[in-house]
């Protein structure tokens, strides 16, 4: 069964088209501010200028008749971007004649995670731009055990990029610069219960920015804090639900010292680190296409009538019917 | 004491952030070495955090709130009493959860948040209830932890007992004798109703076909 899954919550425009086994094609247009950060109109517009070149290009690769099923992120999201991706998924499936299934776009961060590492029941830390959250499943619903009481890690890191002077988006280059960095600054460590607060730790670093202190002392500083207090919840969710299996999924999920500190901390407690490959841990189509699929098969189908958008559409409001 | 006679050692609890040795005549909680955290930081953070929570024992304890007496205090462990008594899991009934009501006011008064109230770390020894696990504590005035706190005691209570809803409501009367009773109990109704925390939507977001 082939599905097409369309992305578009904020920064990337994406559409994809996956079987049970693979992802046979998947067509990328990320949106990259001129300046500042994303801003949801201008985003918007550029989600609307490149769907037919996506389409194109994704109907290029399998022809229109052999899809099945169209699913589309319908939340959650920044309004006008989730607006055009469930625009374009109501088209085709009434143009095509097919089912139309709307999926929680954190849900599908998950669930292609699972489907590409093999991953069975793991405490899953999802960092993206607009998230940060420590998930795992309980019964028939994924629940949030920890998250960001302000803003998410990836929006974070590119708040003290801009102040730093660099382009959007800031993660990499903090990547980077971190690389380089030779002294650690005390900076604000924010962890309540399970919970975690970026903000403080962003004015701190953009004061030791100012203080005179080196862009790769400063990024180091901040990485080594954010990524630590990141790996201190997955840990402690981990040994609350007795779990053996950590996930990494979300954009900042492709830092490689995030990813080393979270596998260290499963080595030391005889735990398992999984994460998939970069072009599925960022927004992407194929992850949407992926839930799509998992959730038609399991009964699930959205009439147009109730696909309308969820900007604030949480993971533990889907009921979780497969294993 | 002897502190490195291992043969006195009764029990090891391994939790996320620190291992709880429990001995003959007393309690270690360590604080051991993340390895994935840089050591400046590491060694900030466990040295922190131990001080931290042997202040907040003692400031519980003159807060009227039964606590482990602290016996001593290193960079990364601290040593307390043993409280030798029986875990609330096994006895709670609606008394005792007025009785810890009653202490969580006196807590929130002096603006303690504990951080993890189960009935799985309070001891009842002598007819008085110890709290005994200060590991997620800290310090605020606000209204919205204080409901986070009561929030993690009601969702212990109805993941474990059939009687939870006279359990809760035994607290509630118990939880009256501070002054802020009524916000912070309003708090814990908005928290309740925020997704994270909604187990069952009536309304499913789906249609569901048939099979």
């Amino acid at each position: 069964m082939y599905c097409l899954g369309i992305e578009g919550t904020a920064w990337n425009f994406s559409v994809a088209v996956v079987d049970e086994k693979d992802v046979i094609v998947l067509v990328n247009e990320p949106y990259i501010p001129r300046e500042g950060g994303i801003h949801p109109r201008e985003a918007s517009q550029h989600h609307a200028e490149k769907v037919k070149d996506v389409l194109t290009k994704v109907f290029s690769k399998v022809s229109p008749e052999k899809i099945d099923l169209i699913s589309f992120s319908q939340g959650p999201g920044m309004g006008p971007c989730l607006r055009i991706a469930a625009t374009v998924a109501r088209v085709l499936a009434l143009k095509l004649g097919l089912p139309l299934v709307g999926v929680n776009h954190c849900l599908a961060h998950l669930e292609v995670g699972r489907w590409k590492t093999g991953a069975k029941n793991p405490v899953t830390l999802y960092v993206s731009g607009g998230n940060t959250q420590v998930i795992a499943r309980r019964g028939n619903r994924y629940r949030v055990f920890g998250e960001t009481l302000d803003i998410g890690v990836g929006n974070a890191l590119d708040k003290l990029a801009r102040y730093m002077g660099l382009k959007h988006p800031g993660g990499p280059k903090i990547e980077k610069l971190a690389e380089k960095g030779k002294k650690f600054y005390k900076l604000p460590y924010s962890v309540k219960g399970m919970d975690l607060s970026f903000s403080g730790l962003v004015t701190a670093a953009q004061k030791l920015y100012d203080s005179g202190i080196s862009k790769e002392d400063v990024a180091y500083s901040f990485q080594e804090t954010a990524f630590a207090m990141l790996t201190e919840v997955t840990e402690r969710a981990m040994a609350y639900l007795n779990i053996d299996e950590a996930l990494l999924v979300g954009g900042v999920g492709a830092n490689k010292r995030l990813q080393e500190m979270l596998k260290i901390m499963c080595e030391e407690r005889g735990a398992r680190f999984y994460a998939p490959p970069k072009e599925l841990m960022v927004d992407n189509g194929a992850m949407i296409a992926y839930l799509g699929l998992l959730m038609y098969k399991h009964g699930y189908e959205t009439s147009i009538e109730e696909s309308a958008i969820k900007p604030d559409f949480r993971i533990d409001e889907v009921e979780i019917l497969w294993d | 004491m002897g502190l490195n006679e291992e043969n006195e050692l009764e029990k090891v609890y391994i939790g996320g952030e620190a291992i709880v040795k429990i001995y003959r005549d007393r309690v270690e909680k360590i604080r051991k070495k993340k390895k994935y955290r840089i050591d400046e930081l590491d060694e900030a953070i466990r040295k922190y955090r131990t001080k931290h929570e042997a202040k907040i024992l003692s400031i519980a304890r003159k807060a009227g709130v039964p606590t482990p007496i602290v016996l001593d205090v290193r960079e990364d462990t601290i040593i307390m009493e043993k409280i030798e008594g029986t875990p609330l899991k096994d006895i709670i009934n609606k008394s005792l959860s007025r009785k810890v009501g009653e202490l969580v006011a006196k807590l929130h008064d002096a603006n303690i948040i504990h951080g993890d109230i189960t009935p799985l770390n309070l001891i009842l020894k002598d007819n008085k209830i110890y709290f005994v696990d200060f590991g997620l504590s800290f310090i605020e005035d606000r209204i919205e932890p204080k409901g986070v706190d009561i929030h993690v005691y009601f969702e212990s209570l109805k993941a474990s007992f059939d009687n939870w809803k006279e359990l809760k409501e035994a607290f509630i009367d118990g939880y009256k004798k501070y002054k802020k009773w009524k916000e912070v109990l309003e708090r814990v109704k908005e928290i309740e109703g925020r997704g994270r925390y909604i187990e069952r939507k009536e309304k499913k977001s789906f249609n569901v076909s048939s099979l």
